[in-house]
């Protein structure tokens, strides 16, 4: 009955959190603790629906193949020359999206508690929370939008919460710097996205997902081959920007300097797989189009790899969870790329959970550190912060990969989706980026938490309505893997794009993993542990003296973006510059100096006096004359204007 | 002695017409500009005249002319040393060398 109703009313989803951010800002606003409570409140009830219906949909077998749909005309136009323009706008629950509306409103909730005690003493208390209710209703509005239209209005609706959220510190001028970044960045990928979706549309007359997917099927009646790989590459752009992919990723890492619950919520858990989700959403267009399939593998792995091997280096506790995330991103990316929806999404399942209590962990070493941010500068925190540290070695054994935990089953299902499908140069690349992981995460666990206690440092525990956030999500790194398991995969009998494949069980991958992440686990151990005074670590970091410092400066990409921006923008803004100030100043300047030089020249003639005019004057009859005598009539008149 | 054609009309008046002229553009004194200015009248009427006679010697058009031309000299004259008079009572001088105001 109740489950019948959140189904049939999932727009209340988005809904809740929507009129929390109307009432905080017209309302509440100058009660603290009462904007607080409508943004936790209406989080936790638009929670309860999204559970509701998510219960619904995951036992009730017919919305596997077919999604409940309630949609309604949004707008329709007649243009000549096309077919009309019909925008529907709706919800649309399927298993994929309502794992996602459970997932997103399920961890926002925990935020929005966790950031009452963040935030506490902040002067922007209750704008941050009507911040952070916009955020949620953009986040899942764009979750179940039935239409691609809406979830660009959506998806951009997020970028202008993530922006509003990475510059919150007004004050500080890298927090400002860091919103542009993201702003812009992320712009820049929208706008392939949007053409994408025009490119859509134009062709193939609708937006509506289910419509499509029945149209792509068979889009030879409709376009070329070539057009169907442009539109999704096009489409790609976007998710490009928005999930921190390669070349785009630059804005990610900065976007840190937004509070942390934000990072948390936004930077890891929901807003950056939003591109994740995309790609897997419109998995039917992906599908037709091999090459382009092969493209977002590419560069989901390669990010993946790029990314961890840049988090080695990094100092900075949040710097190095966002290259991490960049790289599980890269994961997600590269399992879609290979054809499993089923792996990429029960990956951003489970990174959802050990990735934001890796960040509510980190904001509460950083809470209690007064934003001392160096993990070299940190140690031995696990004496003062139990639970905390307890929480972060779980997020740190489910990242790492270490079973039961998580992130191992998930990432296990990547590198065998990635076998099974033949690509034996992202499997290897993948596992390496597993190995990696394990170390970097741990070296900064080690780090932070363990050895000696810098005496500098007066840790404390935070309050419960920080630590209870930490320990609800860290039974969810535990525990939220093992939905599937490859012995009884519930998973991928729910969320699939075609049909489920049942391989025999990869004992040799499963093998493979452990080994890799006990490795880097063990290496960090070495390294940053037991050699109280890391004599190694900064010898290996001499030893690779110009790798480290490439790596430390993040493969200098903000530099070539700068230098890019500096030769290309800069040189044409000059290239235009001189053109204005030499052709177009030069035209306007020229026909001025004209006129004020044939003046000087002709204004001696200009002498007042009477009998120079006179003298001028005889002097024109007399050649007007003298022509008309030696040319005869015509030729004169012409001269005098064709006066006959 | 032959008899007297339209050519000797047409020098005569031609002279008459040059030395206007060149007191027009010589004479420092407005007066004696003024009494050049009608030798150069009076040059043409004597063309109007002369091409009257030996071209059209039916019709009276030239003389027609002429006596406009006359008309519109005496009036020119007056206006003339009217302005003559009123300068000169501002400037107390008629040497049109001095009269260059209106330049730029």
């Amino acid at each position: 009955m109740l489950v019948e109703f959140a189904m049939q009313h999932a727009w209340l989803v988005p809904l809740l959190p929507a009129l929390a951010f109307v009432i905080i800002v017209f309302l509440t606003r100058p009660f603290r603790k009462l904007s607080a409570i409508v943004a936790v409140g209406s989080m936790a009830v638009a929670c309860f629906f999204a559970t509701l219906a998510a219960y619904g949909i995951f036992t009730n077998h017919e919305y596997i193949e077919k999604p409940l749909v309630y949609a309604t005309r949004w707008f329709s136009l007649g243009l000549p020359g096309m077919p009309d323009l019909r925008v529907d706008v709706g919800v649309q629950l399927d298993p994929v999206s309502a794992m996602m509306l459970f997932m997103v409103s399920f961890i926002a909730t925990f935020i929005f508690l966790y950031s009452i005690g963040y935030m506490e003493g902040d002067p922007g208390y209750s704008v941050f929370f009507s911040y952070l209710s916009l955020f949620g209703a953009s986040m899942l509005l764009l979750v179940i939008s039935s239409n691609l239209l809406q979830m660009f209005v959506a998806w951009e609706l997020v970028g202008l919460c993530s922006y509003l959220l990475i510059g919150f510190f007004t004050h500080k001028i890298s927090a400002r710097e860091a919103a542009k970044k993201a702003f812009v960045t992320c712009r820049i990928a929208d706008f392939g996205l949007l053409l994408g979706l025009l490119a859509l549309q134009i062709v193939f007359g609708t937006l509506n997902l289910t419509e499509l997917a029945e149209k792509i099927e068979h889009f030879e009646e409709y376009t070329t081959f070539g057009m169907l790989t442009l539109i999704a590459v096009l489409v790609f752009i976007g998710p490009i920007g928005k999930s921190g992919q390669f070349p785009l990723h630059v804005w990610l890492p900065d976007a840190m300097e937004g509070p942390t619950p934000v990072s948390a919520l936004i930077h890891a858990a929901t807003m950056v797989v939003a591109g994740v989700y995309l790609v897997g959403r419109t998995m039917f267009l992906f599908h037709e189009v091999p090459s382009a399939m092969q493209l977002v593998a590419v560069t989901g792995g390669f990010t993946a790899l790029f990314a961890a091997t840049i988090a080695i280096t990094q100092r900075e506790i949040k710097r190095i969870l966002a290259y991490s995330t960049v790289s599980q991103l890269g994961y997600m990316m590269l399992a879609l790329g290979v054809g499993s929806l089923t792996a990429s999404m029960f990956h951003l399942w489970t990174h959802a959970f050990f990735k934001a209590l890796m960040f509510l962990g980190a904001g509460s070493v950083l809470h209690a550190l007064h934003h001392k941010a160096d993990v070299w500068e940190m140690g031995g925190l696990y004496k003062k912060m139990p639970i905390t540290t307890w929480t972060f070695v779980i997020g740190g054994l489910a990242i790492a990969g270490i079973p039961p935990f998580a992130g191992f089953w998930s990432k296990d299902e990547i590198l065998v989706a990635a076998l099974n499908g033949g690509h034996y140069v992202l499997f290897a690349m993948a596992a390496f980026t597993a190995f990696l992981t394990a170390f970097y995460m741990w070296r900064m666990i080690f780090l932070a938490f363990f050895g000696e206690e810098n005496p500098a440092n007066h840790p404390h525990e935070s309050p419960w309505t920080m630590t209870l956030p930490l320990v609800v999500l860290s039974v969810g790194a535990i525990g939220a893997g093992w939905l599937g398991t490859p012995w009884y995969n519930i998973w991928g009998e729910w969320i699939k794009f075609g049909h489920p494949h049942h391989g025999p069980v990869n004992y040799g991958a499963m093998l493979l993993s452990i080994v890799l992440a006990a490795a880097g686990i063990y290496l960090a151990y070495m390294l940053y542990l037991k050699d109280a005074k890391k004599k190694r670590a900064r010898k290996m970091a001499e030893w690779f003296g110009p790798v480290y410092r490439m790596l430390y400066n993040k493969y200098y990409i903000d530099e070539l973006y700068l230098w890019f921006n500096h030769a290309l923008v800069d040189g044409t803004a000059r290239l235009f510059y001189l053109f204005d100030i030499y052709v177009v100043d030069g035209i306007v300047n020229g026909i001025g100096a004209f006129a004020r030089l044939s003046g000087d020249g002709l204004r001696v003639f200009q002498s007042g006096r009477i009998q120079n005019y006179v003298l001028i004057f005889f002097l024109g009859v007399l050649a007007v004359a003298v022509l008309m005598a030696f040319t005869g009539p015509s030729a004169a008149s012409l001269v005098l204007g064709g006066v006959k | 002695m032959p008899a007297i054609s339209l050519t000797h009309y047409v020098v005569l008046s031609a002279l008459l017409f040059s030395i206007g002229l060149f007191g027009v553009l010589t004479k420092r004194n407005a007066v004696a500009v003024l009494i050049c200015i009608e030798l150069m009248l009076n040059a043409v009427n004597i063309n109007l005249v002369a091409f009257s006679k030996y071209v059209t010697p039916t019709d009276f058009i030239g003389q027609i002319f002429s006596i406009f031309v006359i008309t519109v000299a005496a009036a020119e004259v007056g206006v003339g040393l009217a302005i003559i008079i009123a300068i000169y009572r501002n400037r107390l001088s008629v040497n049109l060398d001095d009269f260059d105001w209106l330049k730029w």
